[in-house]
């Protein structure tokens, strides 16, 4: 008997369990803080320091790169003021990671209540988004008093690619992460290979260095180039760039050094991103039908 | 086995349920199978087969047979926690599965925490949770205890605050697995006595127990499942009266 044989069902009644997709979850506001609430309860109990840790690891990170980056390789005497160019791209690249690593495994770490009762499952997805943000703002609130600190003053552009930034970079790694998590379910594998990619994310997006590295190295015609300036990461980080550091910086200096059409680039790449998440969304959908076994 | 209103709460329409094995998780596993081009029908497991049936509104049916038969298969279905290979169910109104009690408790969050987190996830509004707070943890009597973390709690206390906030959904369709066994004896009789009430609100009960006679006395319907076919549909006494081979 396949689908197109099954009889209607009875007036008012309804299938239980349809998978409905990511638009659908409004109605469930209230669950969804619940289970945020809950991640971060739990992530923190026990800890002293609690939600200050968020603010502790990527301020080791950044001391880290500024130092070894900065200092030993000379970075800062390049793009000064380097601090603000460095954290810029750091914030966004956490974001990305954290949204990503952890809708990945959200699925299967929730596996007892997927097998057990019927809930929307795009709602696990979705809170890492939203813890992700909760340890996101923080940071932001950083990264604004250091670039005013620096001598940056917002500009009405600046604001926008900041804006944009931000929302490329929870569109393309809530994409991402509902395809991963929903892989996830079957094949385990799929948590190292994000892992892999989450290591390496930081070295192939401009956020150490600035991009004329890459066009002078590969060339700026070389496809490389391209596929380099093709990642959304990459745009998310410049369309930082333009917002923080930009403003800060020497003429002389910023000149060239972001990727051009930052702006035009930010929309394309958040276009492409929404069709991603659009497609992540309804493989998602059709592929949650089967969690409950699967787990 | 009429109820009053005739209109149907549950709908099962020749529906089957298979499980797949798959036993690594890996790629290679799945990259080797491809490469021996083999199916994975091998694999195959058909938990319930063309099962069909109809439960009205306000009737209280007795699911039963032996470990392995398929209930917990039929009432996953019917939740949606599970998704049919073939065929369909329908349900009128909203549903709750106690299949497991506290599946959605955490043991780090308090126990005022879990009642807010899995009423919401039964189902409840914010609105519906506060209203009822009270309720629900009288129901449980572990007052004192409300704001200790779960993790604390003896099992007892945690299956009492469990099965207190999933009776307290108010849904329209019950679905109990395996739950009536929860804590000491004066527990049980007051869960008892709860899903007594709710059945004499008209709402629809669809229970699995390992306890034949209670489930026989509480019902007015029994369905018998074997290896995943439905082979008896009648009186409850008489259902288990034929379990017990005595008939
Ligand atoms: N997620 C699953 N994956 C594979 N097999 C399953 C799964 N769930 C149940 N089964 C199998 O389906 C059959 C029916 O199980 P179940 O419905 O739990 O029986 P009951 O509740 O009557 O004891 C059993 O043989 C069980 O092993
Ligand atoms: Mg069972």
């Amino acid at each position: 008997m396949t689908d197109a044989a099954l009889r209607p069902l009875p007036e008012g009644m309804e299938r239980p369990g349809v998978a409905r997709g990511l638009l659908s979850l409004v109605r469930d506001r209230y669950l969804l803080t619940l289970l945020v609430r809950k991640e971060l309860r739990v992530r923190y109990q026990a800890s002293v320091l609690g939600l200050a840790w968020s603010y502790v690891k990527p301020g080791a990170q950044f001391a880290v790169f500024y130092f070894v980056m900065g200092q030993f390789l000379n970075l800062s005497r390049s793009l000064p003021p380097y601090a603000i160019f460095l954290f810029s791209g750091i914030v966004v690249i956490n974001l990305f990671s954290e949204i990503l690593g952890n809708a990945t495994r959200s699925v299967v770490g929730n596996g007892a209540l997927v097998r057990k009762i019927f809930l929307p499952r795009q709602l696990f997805p979705l809170s890492s988004v939203l813890v992700a943000l909760v340890h996101f703002l923080p940071q932001l609130v950083i990264l604004v008093v250091g670039a005013l600190i620096s001598g940056w003053r917002p500009d009405l552009l600046g604001v926008v690619a900041g804006v944009l930034g931000i929302a490329l970079t929870l569109v393309f790694a809530l994409g991402l992460g509902l395809l991963f998590a929903a892989i996830n379910v079957a094949y385990r594998d799929t948590e190292n290979t994000v892992d892999l990619i989450l290591m390496v994310a930081v070295w192939f997006s401009p956020v150490l260095y600035n991009i004329a590295l890459v066009r002078d190295h590969f060339g700026a015609d070389s496809w490389l180039t391209w596929l380099y300036q093709a990642n959304p990461l990459t745009i998310a980080v410049e369309l930082f760039h333009r917002a923080f550091w930009w403003n800060a910086a020497e003429p002389g200096i910023r000149d060239g050094a972001l990727v051009d059409h930052v702006m035009t680039r930010g929309v394309i790449a958040l276009a492409v991103s929404v069709v991603l998440l659009w497609v992540g969304d309804r493989v998602f959908t059709r592929m949650s039908r089967t969690f409950a076994q699967e787990l | 086995m009429g109820s009053a209103t005739g209109r149907e709460a549950i709908v099962v329409d020749a529906l089957v349920k298979r499980f797949r094995f798959r036993h690594v998780h890996s790629l290679k596993e799945t990259v080797a199978r491809w490469v021996r081009g083999r199916s994975e029908n091998v694999d195959e497991f058909t938990a319930l087969k063309d099962v069909s049936l109809t439960i009205a509104e306000g009737e209280t049916v007795a699911l039963l047979g032996f470990n392995g038969s398929g209930k917990s298969t039929l009432l996953k279905c019917i939740s949606g926690v599970l998704t049919p290979d073939e065929g369909q169910v329908g349900v009128r109104g909203r549903i709750a599965g106690l299949i497991e009690v506290g599946a959605g408790f955490h043991p780090d969050l308090t126990g005022r925490e879990n009642v807010y987190l899995n009423g919401a996830i039964l189902g409840m509004t914010e609105a519906e949770i506060e209203e009822r707070f009270e309720a629900i943890v009288a129901f449980s009597e572990i007052e004192e205890f409300i704001d200790q973390e779960v993790k604390f709690y003896s099992s007892g206390m945690f299956l009492r605050l469990a099965f207190a906030v999933a009776v307290h959904t108010d849904p329209d369709v019950f679905l109990v697995d395996e739950i009536l066994a929860v804590g000491d004896e004066p527990f049980q009789r007051k869960c008892l006595d709860r899903i007594r009430s709710l059945r004499a609100e008209g709402k629809t009960l669809v229970i699995v127990s390992h306890d034949l006679n209670m489930v026989a006395d509480l019902c007015d319907r029994g369905i018998l499942l074997e290896h995943g076919v439905v082979v008896m549909d009648d009186e409850p006494h008489a259902v288990v009266r034929r379990m017990r081979g005595e008939a």
